[in-house]
């Protein structure tokens, strides 16, 4: 970066105290430097490109049809048990459903539902929790103590009562899953909110006459944002579990969408008979939760300033 | 009050309501009582005193991020007490202030030609390559290289953090600015390079400050007249040197008497207080200070010295002329 002539004339003597010139590295290389530390995290973070692929790709990585029912090969046993065949790697379920098939098209399900809950209670949660922190008062113990009560109900029972208000299906099961969700980001957003207002750096923007709009998303709100990416990592898990859960109570996803929860569900009276029809489904659902929760620890280990050397 | 004056302050006071629990009365808390003072452009007033003693308070009243409870200070012939909408966007032109904590006053999240320009952004028409030129050159003439402009704040030292808090403050041109302890977060060495840059600068643009410091050595070398401080009240005012010199407030010789030497020939003998600050929320009668007094007498813990002049200097103490 700096030509080596400059380290060997004498600096201007206006420039009193100086840094050394090396170029700062970049933040998000200085980001994965720290990310990259731990192997944990970045185990997540491969798990979850893979899944992601094979979310886009289902298209071309399933070789049956996910709904395709073959009458010839009900609970077929995976192609290594006893009976099985390489036609179907991980067997077939009750209706003769390739397994295999049904949870590479249940990642994009799970996953898009995930990134809809997260999104939507990522943005009303941030949104009312800015408001909150920033305007305090009346508003501030309105919204919390909202929260609070959505807090103090178990929240898969709330989601349970959701969803029989609004009827079972996938979509209304993401809304309960987003109103459950929700009470975490208002409370963490309002939280940082807090602590950032009272820094000499908002007073200076107050100083130079910023509008209440100005200071909430401009100065305060970026500066807010690290512990609500990793709430949002984690809560993409939780989001995961709660809707296999509702799925599995029959109140998410409906038969015959491959969604991993129901699948579980519908296959629970043959798990004596046939293992493979609750294993396929519970280990997706397994892997999936723990690559997003590595990856939320590893980013709070990477986001958080008092961790960096 | 003469016509060269840009900051002035009348009786300026700010009361805070204090909650003690659902079922006792609210106390007030009085940071600030009643101090008067005027500043001409091109001069520092430093205001000193202890910890708790309204001088933040005084600040955040000047930079309007507070309204006085009572009194009035005119800024740039403008009263900043009761001032319109437009009146106080005009004002905050006129004051700008400088922060204590070179690491808390800068947005991390915000390079350094951003938060230079946020000022002018928002009270400006300027076009982004205008207010670009405008930080660069604030840059250069606080001692910053240009290539520092698209850093962050966490790549810089304190006392490089200051030279931008500073430089972001002048950004507006105000001919007010109020520095609360600015020097006293960073290293002595670098404490005389900023104050030193402060003065050029004052020299410069012909700035008022308002200096707000409880380090005497520093108050020594920047300011022409001072201000001193106790318990929200004002005790003594005058010229530098006539209150270094010749203090008559018995609380500002033993600030004074505190302040630490290193030739023993000019340690005078320390008149050491007695007892703690008391609670502001239950000020002694009289007198704030007659009860760490050394010459206080009955007539003190009675009656409230009022200001008045005495060998050139306002000083509030009953004794003024005796000690």
């Amino acid at each position: 970066m700096t030509p080596p002539t400059e380290t060997t004339t004498v600096p201007t003597t206006e420039v009193v105290d100086t840094t050394p010139t090396e170029a700062p590295p970049h933040p998000i290389v200085e980001f994965w430097r720290y990310f990259s530390t731990n192997r944990g995290p970045v185990i997540g973070l491969v798990i979850i490109v893979i899944l992601v692929l094979v979310a886009l790709f289902a298209d071309v990585l399933a070789l049956h049809p996910p709904n395709e029912q073959y009458r010839e090969a009900f609970l077929a046993p995976p192609f290594w048990a006893e009976g099985g065949s390489t036609r179907f790697l991980l067997g077939t379920d009750d209706l003769g459903r390739d397994i295999l098939s049904r949870i590479i098209f249940g990642a994009r399900v799970s996953l898009s539902i995930g990134f809809l809950v997260v999104t939507l209670a990522l943005t009303v949660g941030v949104a009312l929790g800015l408001i909150a922190g920033f305007f305090r008062g009346v508003i501030e113990t309105g919204i919390m103590r909202t929260m609070d009560v959505m807090l103090a109900l178990p929240s898969l029972l709330l989601a349970i009562v959701i969803v029989a208000i609004l009827g079972p299906s996938l979509l209304n099961a993401a809304m309960a899953v987003v109103i459950v969700q929700l009470p975490h980001f208002v409370r963490l957003t309002r939280a940082a909110v807090i602590t950032e207002m009272s820094r000499d750096y908002v007073t200076a923007s107050r100083v130079s006459g910023a509008s209440a709009f100005r200071l909430m998303l401009i100065t305060v709100l970026p500066n807010c944002l690290a512990p609500v990416i990793v709430q949002a990592t984690l809560g993409f898990s939780t989001a995961v579990l709660d809707l296999a859960a509702l799925g599995f109570l029959g109140m998410g996803a409906q038969p015959p969408t491959p969604e991993w929860g129901t699948m579980l569900a519908n296959a629970l009276q043959f798990v004596q008979r046939a293992w493979w029809v609750v294993t396929f489904p519970g280990l997706a659902i397994l892997i999936t939760v723990l690559a997003f929760n590595l990856l939320g620890d590893g980013l709070r280990d990477a986001l958080d300033p008092k961790l960096k050397r | 009050m003469t016509e060269a004056t840009v900051l002035s302050a009348d009786n300026l006071a700010r009361y805070y309501e204090v909650s003690r629990g659902p079922f006792s009365k609210a106390a007030t808390l009085k940071a600030l009582d009643r101090v008067s003072f005027s500043v001409a452009p091109g001069k520092t007033l430093a205001v000193v005193g202890e910890s708790g003693c309204g001088k933040s308070t005084l600040a955040r009243l000047i930079t309007l991020i507070e309204p006085p409870t009572a009194g009035s200070f005119v800024l740039d012939g403008i009263d900043g007490a009761t001032a319109t909408r437009t009146q106080r966007r005009h004002l905050r032109k006129t004051v700008q202030m400088i922060f204590q904590d070179p690491f808390g006053s800068l947005n991390p999240r915000k390079k350094i030609g951003t938060i230079l320009e946020e000022p002018v952004a928002i009270n400006t028409d300027l076009s982004a390559a205008e207010r670009a030129d405008m930080s660069r050159g604030m840059m250069q003439k606080v001692g910053l290289r240009p290539e520092h402009y698209g850093r962050y704040p966490h790549m810089f030292s304190g006392g490089q953090r200051q030279r931008i808090a500073i430089a972001r403050a002048l950004m507006l041109s105000p001919k007010v600015v109020v520095a609360d302890e600015p020097v006293s977060a960073l290293d002595l060495s670098i404490q005389a390079q900023v104050l030193n840059l402060m003065m050029d600068l004052q020299d410069e643009l012909n700035l008022a400050y308002l200096f707000i410091s409880h380090d005497l050595s520093v108050v020594r070398h920047i300011a022409n007249e001072v201000l001193v401080m106790y318990l929200g009240t004002a005790v003594e005012q005058g010229a530098k040197e006539t209150i270094f010199d010749h203090p008559r407030h018995p609380y500002t010789r033993a600030l004074l008497a505190a302040t630490p030497r290193v030739n023993p020939d000019d340690r005078k003998e320390r008149a050491v207080l007695k007892g703690e600050l008391p609670s502001p929320l239950n000020p002694p009668p009289g007198c704030a200070f007659h009860r760490r007094c050394p010459h206080a007498t009955d007539v003190c813990s009675i009656e409230r010295p009022e200001p008045r002049m005495v060998d050139n200097r306002t000083v509030a103490c009953h004794h003024a002329e005796t000690i």
